[in-house]
């Protein structure tokens, strides 16, 4: 297995006025192809600055980011912009759907602006929606859906294409304990089939979809679990 | 598991027939996943003080010569009175892990992040476990199995939410008393 995303010594600093905040620490990790991450931590200790980080949203003041191998810090702001559109699936906590297209429209964008024909990259997007469950909301702009269906419109997006990479943050705040298990579901797939996955969640429970979990304070790793074993064996151990 | 929990629900497998000893084990295993494998001797003996408090009765042998026990009138009342009842905090088994943290709290030189880090590792670990398991569930075919997975991994999570609660305080409470050395040491030392 190859890393698709790898942090080596990242550190992040936000300053205002003479204030800092050391938001990550000298973190070091790394997501392998077929690999799903959970990223755990109280509030404010750095989950969503990872993401941000890992995604190019967000620059490292020092350390090295890499995504399949390439280091972000090197890549100018066009070639940033293709790499997070055609590998990297983000799903925002605040969801980022555009307001003047319908659903299908907000998931279609990105395979268009890729070069897709509009024919084509509808119909990966009604199967992107489908995936979440929201296939019959295609038509819909995002003020006429609920804070849930927007939310999985905004997964289906992520997950459209060949997305190497897919950073969620809390995709599940929105929703109910069975339609997050449908998200999951996706997610999981999305790994199985090869993607890199970190996801940044605040529920135990669904952090058991991934791989491994990784614990943040204060900007530092505390502590983290290793890969998985063979499940058939935890019965008999315990 | 509880002595009583066995007799209950070894009892609540005769609902839907008479049963002979050994049958009870491999019904329990395949309603309950597997989860609590039961030796015979536990079996036998659950089954004969079932049967003295006249829950269960023997009702002749079957064509191999076992004997096959019914469920009795009285069984059946009591096994209605265990569904409605809710399980009470002092029936649940003590936590070693409540203990141990209790002790880790008033404890000299134990460090309780770390007691509370090595624990969430593992917790999360087994989490993972049950999710996957769970995931491979069959929901038409598996639906104690899933149930009780379920039981575990929300027992799980309340168990790590509890161990993130008990490491912020912690963690403040250092804090508190880091700035308050800071301030006047003499005081807080003396």
């Amino acid at each position: 297995m190859t890393a698709v995303l790898r942090f080596d010594n990242v550190t992040r600093v936000y300053r205002s006025g003479d204030d800092s905040v050391r938001a990550l620490d000298a973190v070091s990790f790394e997501v392998r192809t077929g690999e799903m991450l959970a990223v755990m931590g109280p509030s404010g200790s750095g989950k969503s600055t990872l993401l941000a980080i890992a995604g190019g949203l967000d620059t490292a003041d020092t350390g090295t980011v890499e995504v399949e191998g390439t280091a972000l810090r090197g890549l100018g702001p066009t070639a940033l912009a293709c790499l997070r559109r055609d590998r990297i699936g983000y799903v925002f906590q605040d969801f980022n759907l555009i307001g003047d297209l319908t659903a299908a429209e907000n998931v279609a964008l990105p395979r268009e602006l890729a070069g897709v024909g509009a024919r084509s990259a509808r119909r990966a997007a009604i199967s992107a929606l489908e995936e979440v469950g929201v296939a019959a909301l295609g038509r819909r702009f995002p003020e006429q859906l609920s804070g849930g269906q927007r939310q999985r419109v905004a997964i289906a997006r992520a997950l459209i294409g060949e997305r190497r990479l897919i950073l969620a943050d809390e995709p599940t705040g929105a929703l109910d304990s069975l339609t997050s298990e449908v998200v999951l579901e996706a997610l999981r797939s999305r790994a199985d089939a090869g993607a890199a996955v970190v996801l940044v969640t605040h529920e135990p429970r669904y952090a058991g979809w991934a791989d491994r979990t990784m614990f943040l304070r204060d900007g530092r790793i505390v502590d983290a679990t290793t890969p998985r074993e063979r499940p058939e064996q935890i019965l008999e151990t315990r | 598991m509880q002595k009583s929990a066995v007799r209950w629900g070894l009892l609540a497998l005769f609902v839907d027939g008479p049963k002979y000893g050994y049958q009870l084990r491999t019904e329990f295993d395949a309603r309950t996943g597997g989860a609590w494998a039961l030796n015979v001797g536990q079996i036998y003996t659950t089954l004969e003080r079932l049967d003295r408090d006249g829950f269960v009765s023997a009702n002749g042998s079957n064509s191999e010569g076992r004997t096959v026990y019914e469920i009795t009138g009285a069984g059946r009342a009591a096994l209605t009175d265990w569904f409605a009842s809710p399980v009470r905090d002092a029936d649940r088994p003590r936590s070693e892990l409540a203990i141990k943290l209790a002790m880790a709290a008033t404890t000299a030189g134990v460090d309780i992040p770390t007691v509370v880090q090595a624990q969430r590792t593992e917790s999360m670990r087994q989490m993972r476990d049950y999710v996957d398991l769970r995931r491979r569930a069959d929901p038409d075919r598996d639906v104690a199995w899933m149930l009780l997975l379920d039981h575990m991994i929300f027992g799980l999570e309340a168990e790590i939410r509890w161990l993130d609660h008990i490491e912020a305080t912690s963690l403040r409470r250092r804090r508190v008393v880091q700035q308050a050395e800071a301030v006047a040491p003499e005081r807080v030392t003396s």
